[in-house]
């Protein structure tokens, strides 16, 4: 009887949690799914507590008790735009305790493991090691810890190969001979380390990519844990992690025309020396007296929001003139981009935490369309997602890329921090348009000088 | 494991593939990030798994392996869905009226 209470809350747990995914499809419904998620939760801790193999719960409540406080803790104070390096985070959390379950296990019954279920614990550790350390060295890179450059070195990939080489050894010998300790460490070693060399190399702004790869990875070992203790709801849950980390990685690898094996290796082969075409033509200063007349007399503004916006914290104020704007009549959008910002979606949570309405929010395809009827657009902290030569320069680096079109609009004007040149180091030729200004400064105080002046006209 | 009851956790793994295709496929990217943190939330499920762990007392080093991976899991569930439903909140329509700042 037991057995079928439990079972069923495994099973109800799944339901829960797939309508919970389902909730997500739109913002209206996405609290009531997570709402049903958390309580499917709920039910698999309530049906695991009460398996006959658990005989003592003070360790359990001790643990549950001390995670709460700091996962709490954490969800609860950490600022909106150090979403990447919290997910990062918890991505690490949730595949070492799989890794965890996985030594466990071996150290448990070691000999006795064999076949199917040893294969299922050493995907269950690999994966989950190499989450555990990738994931780290994400949360680093996003966090200002270590730099954000690719870190390569010589020989690297000959390295990895090797590292490659052993584990796949390791993890033979240890189906061939059941209870092989000094193997099953060795290849447990070489995934944490395995994780670091695989995300050291890559660049802050391939970082939506990998996130979403760690998520899929750590997804993945949740569902190998599940194979090796036969429990399905893990096996559901950590599919359903699985297959969204994978889709995301996919979209994001599609925005940036790029292959996920370019992502993940690009920074091991040589770089390509960038076509450098020479520009000609002058950038344009603006100042921002004209930039506030400009705006509060357009019939459509449309906003472009990168990366420097969540760095110089300028959403709020942004919110602010779109508002001003609106009052005066004018109709305001936002383009956000796929890949803007750090993780998928991230510029959407910036903006609507700063009070913009969701409706408010375009994608790529949908507004491009728009630009033409668009009087100014105004970019923020963007750069490659607006170089109009991934359009129109086949031999550019970023060629193939989709870009918002701004270039298409009847002006624009880019806010940036200084004359430099983007992350990729490309020379944006939007820059240098006859229809493009730029204005200078930290965002943040350009645009609040902006909302004021707006306020006044 | 037997091999009936692999081909059936087979034949499970592959349809909640399937599943999470066509369910996710329809998160718009409006909803990105608020996906990505509930699906790591749902990771969490190796809570489970840790449970039994702390909790059948099978040896020192077992219990404080799977102590210290309940402390983890539950970081992992907690701060996922927390996090998920603060960031949910702040989605708003246009005309409904505007929430106080944080």
């Amino acid at each position: 009887m037991e057995h079928y209470f439990i079972e069923f809350c495994y099973l109800a747990a799944s339901v829960l949690f797939v309508l919970g995914m389902k909730g997500l499809s739109h913002p209206d419904t996405a609290r009531r799914g997570m709402k049903m998620a958390e309580v499917g939760m709920l039910l698999a801790i309530v049906g695991t507590l009460l398996q006959k193999q658990i005989v003592s719960y003070e360790w359990i409540l001790l643990g549950v008790i001390i995670g709460s406080l700091i996962g709490g803790a954490i969800a609860h104070f950490v600022p909106m735009t150090a979403l990447p390096q919290q997910t990062a985070l918890s991505h690490a959390f949730g595949a070492f305790a799989a890794s965890l379950v996985g030594i466990a296990e071996f150290h448990r019954h070691g000999a006795e493991l064999t076949g199917l279920k040893m294969v299922a614990i050493n995907f269950e550790v690999l994966l989950g090691s190499l989450t555990t350390t990738g994931s780290l060295v994400a949360a680093a890179k996003l966090q200002g810890i270590m730099p954000g450059t690719p870190m390569t070195f010589k020989g690297q990939n000959v390295f990895n190969f090797l590292l490659l080489f052993v584990a796949v050894g390791a993890f033979i010998y240890v189906l061939a001979v059941p209870g092989a300790t000094l193997a099953f460490y060795i290849m447990l070693t070489i995934a944490f380390v395995f994780g670091l060399m695989l995300v050291l190399p890559i660049a802050a702004a391939d970082m939506p990519v990998v996130m979403s790869l760690l998520n899929s990875y750590a997804g993945l070992a949740a569902a190998a844990t599940g194979f090796a203790i036969s429990n399905n709801v893990l096996i559901i849950a950590g599919t359903l992690n699985g297959f969204s980390g994978f889709m995301l990685s996919m979209l994001m690898c599609k925005a940036m025309n790029r292959s996920i094996t370019n992502v993940l290796f690009g920074a091991f082969g040589s770089v390509t020396e960038a076509s450098v075409v020479e520009r000609t033509g002058e950038m344009r200063e603006l100042n921002f007296e004209d930039v506030a007349t400009q705006l509060a007399y357009a019939r459509q503004v449309v906003f472009v929001p990168g990366y420097g916006m969540a760095t110089a914290q300028a959403q709020h104020v942004l919110s602010e003139l779109a508002e001003a704007l609106e009052n005066r009549g004018v109709t305001v959008k936002f383009a956000v981009h796929p890949v803007a910002g750090r993780m998928p979606g991230h510029m959407n949570v910036l903006l609507a935490e700063a009070n913009v309405p969701y409706s408010q929010l375009y994608e790529l395809e949908q507004i491009n369309p728009d630009f033409p009827n668009t009087d100014v657009s105004v970019v923020i902290g963007a750069n490659d997602v607006v170089n109009p030569d991934a359009r129109d320069n086949p031999s550019s680096p970023i060629a193939g890329m989709p870009i918002l079109e701004v270039d298409r609009s009847k002006a624009v004007v880019v806010l940036k921090r200084g004359k430099g040149k983007g992350f990729s180091g490309l020379e944006n030729p939007l820059f240098f348009k006859e229809n493009t200004g730029l204005l200078y400064g930290d965002a943040k105080s350009t645009i609040s000088k902006l909302v004021q002046a707006v306020q006044q006209s | 494991m037997n091999s009936e009851l692999f081909i059936a956790s087979l034949y499970i793994f592959t349809l909640a593939g399937f599943l999470g295709y066509v369910v996710i496929s329809r998160v718009p990217p409006l909803l990105h990030t608020p996906l990505m943190s509930a699906t790591n939330a749902l990771s969490g499920i190796t809570l489970v798994g840790s449970l039994v762990t702390a909790g059948s007392n099978e040896g020192t080093v077992s219990t404080v392996l799977g102590l210290i991976a309940v402390i983890c899991a539950t970081i992992n569930v907690v701060g996922g869905f927390w996090i998920t439903e603060r960031m949910l909140k702040f989605f708003r329509r246009k005309d409904t009226p505007k929430q106080e700042k944080e």
